[in-house]
């Protein structure tokens, strides 16, 4: 292939048609996608998911799933339509030319080979280095995309790398034959945020080192925007916008774009409700947690004084042995000593990154698992003294959300069955009357009538989490904890999820436990925040105080990783 | 990894005095008198009954028996079969034969099964698969016996192509159409599981990932959707193979082969009660071993896979 002038696109789309063929019907999953890439430029696709960015990025490369067929436009490499190339001219390209960093690095790289050898492998075929050469080049490879004590660590299997590390050795595949072009798709989502800034942070350095163009493919905005000189916005298979970063992010002129935004949680910088109509969903909170207490209570001994903090968390620690740690039982103190509180009609927001204990604390304050030393207090109750009939009573009033809608709803159950579970369970009303009150959820929710007799994989991601949010409401509950309850979603999903639980709790008076790694999203919905690092509590403020001045050195790494944190909005 | 495999010899002793105890006992405790049986129509003799009974100490006590016989199995003492030879011998010369046949029964299955399974898994929905898997259901339908001796018919006696039955001291290829026989039935699973792993790693990621690098298709078919699939296949295979040893009755029988599932049969018949103790204990411990053996070679094969 010709070496090409900077002043040439190292790749053009033109046109781009796709059609994913299922069921003998053809969905168009691209329809007219256009893009540049200059030599040694970052372009970022932007789109949520099912908007066409990565089957754009496969088309590129060749690697369309199986029902998957460009019908039509080009795709123009060096000049030369590689859109309909045969498999043989494919495997010539791919690694050599053109290299890929997938996107989750969990499930990209093969758990019965090492490290070292699947970098090898790529040098191998694309005839770079054989034997000792390569086995010496890969540690290189490794070591150059940041991985420490790499000729060590090329001997191991991917089960013994973390996500960043495993990341870094697909990095250090793609660029291994120092192709011109490099696709990112999603290089990053499946990481911490400060795992996630460092990844990014030498991606870039290493790809303008190397003068590697990058087509990065993100549904993170701010991401994109940080990073790319040029963006190009995808929806429903069509690219709505492109132009320069900085452009798109401050003038956006297609109305997608503009909604996109607006919602970018990483962009936004205020919690959603000001502060004068917080004190009244605090005091509907006491009021409303009053009505519910009586009626629980009435005709029982327990007078509880109602208590401005409705969870108290106190030096709780939880201790698992580890697997496999043979006779001694290795220990891992997944939560060590912490206590916070969370305030009536408020919403406490528990940070960190994964391993920081924080689910685990969740966990805890559910009553799902016990506490090995500590306690977790509700309404002034120590929770593990429960008896059956009270701690039936306490599954009422503290609902959980988890993160996955599509592993939380029970597939087999209708929607109008999940929702009406728990109020049966609980034998609250006569059939008719949770009939109405299933269908009062959905409308809480903003879901229509007609998915009362829906399946859960009839739905969308966004609804499904509408559904698990109104089968938590059900049983009127006075705290909600949600477990990364936005994380699955897509931006714009996600922030229509997060407006409607804030809405919720003005209307409900809620209280919220949210357990959350996006600090873009606390933001947006706590009021005091929880810091939480390797099992212990490092910081815990208001919002307000964390993000104007964050005391821990921890806290501040996390703030600074949001991406695209500094940039000027348009909307 | 020691400790490991310390813990899983521990777990078989309980398993060991379990299973010879209920062997033991369905074997004495049932209604008949073993060495008056041995006397047939001619009525007994009361002086050799008694010398037989001391013998076979079945003079005394349920559980003193169970006990002197676990005495003598721990020191490979099984004493002696009606007939007078050390029923240790009668292992001896039919465990070789057994081993002959699980390794081509074994040899047939992971061969054929895993080549149709690759290529079928690979074609998933096209004609070969279609016809394959529909032969496999065929085979799983077919009872061993009507199996056996329609090859037996056909190969043997028919087109005269091999010796209908085996016979004494066989060699491995008299041992090839009894291994075919006996390996027919998992050879039709281990093709399903093969062809439903491979199609199941088609779409993983890390295949794609390795395409991405430049491999060619070939190599990624190989390298990494085959050998990733064999994980469970493998397990599948050692799992069958201490089956096999077990001896396996009717194959055996159709082709009169002098392997252990032969000599439990012939002993069962002929009311020999110490001999067929003797060997089915030594089954269950082959047996054990063999699971074990297939745990460990699990954690080779995945290297995810750790005991401690």
């Amino acid at each position: 292939m010709p070496a090409s002038d900077a002043d040439q696109p190292l790749l053009q789309v033109r046109g781009l048609h796709v059609d994913f063929t299922s069921g003998g019907r053809a969905v168009h999953a691209v329809r007219g996608a256009d893009l540049t890439v200059y030599p040694g430029q970052t372009v970022a696709i932007v789109g949520e998911s099912g908007s066409g960015k990565s089957t754009t990025a496969q088309a590129v490369i060749g690697l369309l799933p199986g029902n998957g067929r460009v019908v039509g436009g080009q795709v123009l490499f060096d000049g030369r339509d590689i859109a309909h190339a045969s498999r043989r001219e494919f495997v010539e390209l791919r690694g050599k030319h053109i290299g890929l960093v997938p996107q989750d690095p969990m499930s990209n790289l093969n758990p019965v080979w090492t490290i070292g050898f699947q970098v090898r492998e790529a040098l191998a075929a694309n005839g770079l280095a054989k034997g000792r050469a390569a086995k010496q080049r890969a540690a290189q490879l490794l070591a150059e995309a940041g991985l420490p004590d790499a000729d060590r660590r090329a001997k191991q299997y991917p089960h013994e790398f973390s996500g960043g590390m495993r990341q870094r050795a697909l990095i250090a595949i793609g660029l291994a034959s120092r192709p011109r072009l490099l696709i990112a798709d999603e290089p990053t989502s499946a990481l911490d945020v400060t795992v996630q800034r460092q990844i990014l942070d030498h991606l870039d350095g290493l790809t303008r080192e190397l003068g590697t163009a990058v087509l990065l493919i993100t549904h993170d905005l701010g991401l994109a925007a940080e990073r790319a000189e040029h963006l190009v916005v995808m929806y429903k298979g069509q690219v709505v916008e492109s132009g320069p970063a900085l452009q798109i992010l401050q003038d956006p002129q297609h109305p997608y774009t503009q909604r996109l935004v607006r919602a970018a949680p990483s962009l936004a910088s205020q919690r959603l409700r000001s502060s004068s109509q917080r004190e009244q969903v605090a005091a509907a909170a006491a009021e409303h947690a009053g009505l519910a207490h009586a009626a629980a209570v009435a005709g029982s001994d327990v007078g509880v004084e109602q208590t401005a903090n409705v969870i108290e968390v106190e030096d709780l620690t939880k201790v698992f042995t580890i697997r496999g740690s043979g006779p001694r039982g290795e220990k891992l103190r997944a939560v060590d000593g912490v206590s916070f509180a969370v305030r009536r009609g408020t919403t406490t927001a528990v940070v960190g990154e994964s391993g920081s204990g924080k689910s685990t604390v969740a966990q805890m304050v559910l009553n799902l698992l016990p506490a090995t030393s500590g306690t977790v207090r509700f309404d002034g109750v120590d929770i593990t003294t429960l008896d059956a009939r009270r701690r039936f009573d306490f599954r009422r009033r503290v609902q959980p959300i988890f993160q996955n809608p599509y592993g939380s709803l029970d597939p087999s159950f209708s929607i109008y069955r999940t929702i009406e579970e728990p109020l049966r369970v609980h034998g609250i009303g006569d059939a008719k009357s949770r009939e109405a009150r299933v269908r009062d959820l959905l409308d809480k929710v903003a879901l229509p009538a007609g998915t009362i007799r829906r399946y859960p994989n009839e739905l969308s991601g966004g609804q499904r989490q509408r559904v698990a949010i109104a089968r938590a409401l059900a049983l009127n509950p006075e705290v909600v904890v949600c477990d990364e309850a936005v994380s699955a979603l897509d931006v714009l999903v996600q922030g229509q999820i997060l407006t409607l639980l804030n809405d919720l709790q003005a209307e409900l008076g809620l209280t919220y436990l949210f357990i959350t790694h996006d600090l873009a999203v606390v933001r947006q919905i706590a009021d005091d925040v929880v810091v939480m690092q390797k099992g212990r509590l490092v910081e815990a403020a208001t919002t307000d105080e964390v993000f104007r001045s964050p005391r821990q050195e921890y806290t501040r790494a996390l703030l600074e990783a949001i991406p695209g944190g500094n940039i000027e909005l348009g909307v | 990894m020691a400790w490991y495999v310390g813990r899983r010899l521990l777990q078989m002793v309980p398993v060991f005095f379990g299973a010879t105890l209920l062997i033991y006992a369905l074997v004495f405790l049932l209604p008949g008198d073993p060495v008056a049986a041995l006397f047939g129509d001619r009525g007994v003799n009361e002086a050799t009954a008694a010398r037989l009974r001391e013998q076979y100490n079945l003079d005394e006590p349920f559980l003193v028996q169970y006990l002197l016989f676990i005495k003598g199995a721990l020191s490979l003492d099984f004493g002696q079969s009606f007939t007078g030879r050390p029923v240790i011998d009668l292992i001896a010369d039919a465990f070789p034969v057994t081993v002959k046949l699980a390794l081509v029964a074994l040899a047939v299955e992971a061969v054929f099964g895993i080549v149709f399974g690759f290529l079928a898994g690979l074609r998933r929905g096209g004609w070969f698969d279609s016809t394959v898997l529909v032969l496999s259901l065929v085979v799983i339908g077919i009872p061993v016996f009507v199996l056996g001796f329609v090859a037996q018919f056909l190969f043997g006696v028919k087109w005269g192509v091999v010796n209908p039955t085996v016979g004494s001291d066989p060699g491995l290829t008299d041992l090839l159409l009894p291994g075919v026989v006996l390996g027919a039935l998992s050879f039709a699973y281990v093709l399903r599981l093969t062809r439903n792993s491979v199609a199941e790693g088609l779409s993983a990621d890390h295949v794609r990932t390795a395409t991405a690098k430049g491999l060619s298709r070939p190599r990624v078919m190989t390298v990494h959707v085959l050998r990733n699939s064999l994980i469970p296949v493998v397990t599948f295979l050692g799992t069958d193979l201490g089956a096999l040893m077990g001896g396996a009755i009717v194959t055996e029988g159709i082709f009169n082969v002098p392997g252990v599932g032969n000599l439990v049969y012939q002993s069962v018949i002929r009311g020999e009660g110490p001999t067929v103790v003797s060997v089915v204990t030594i089954l269950v411990m082959v047996y054990l071993l063999a699971n074990l053996a297939v745990d460990l070679l699990y954690a080779v094969l995945d290297p995810r896979i750790r005991y401690a």
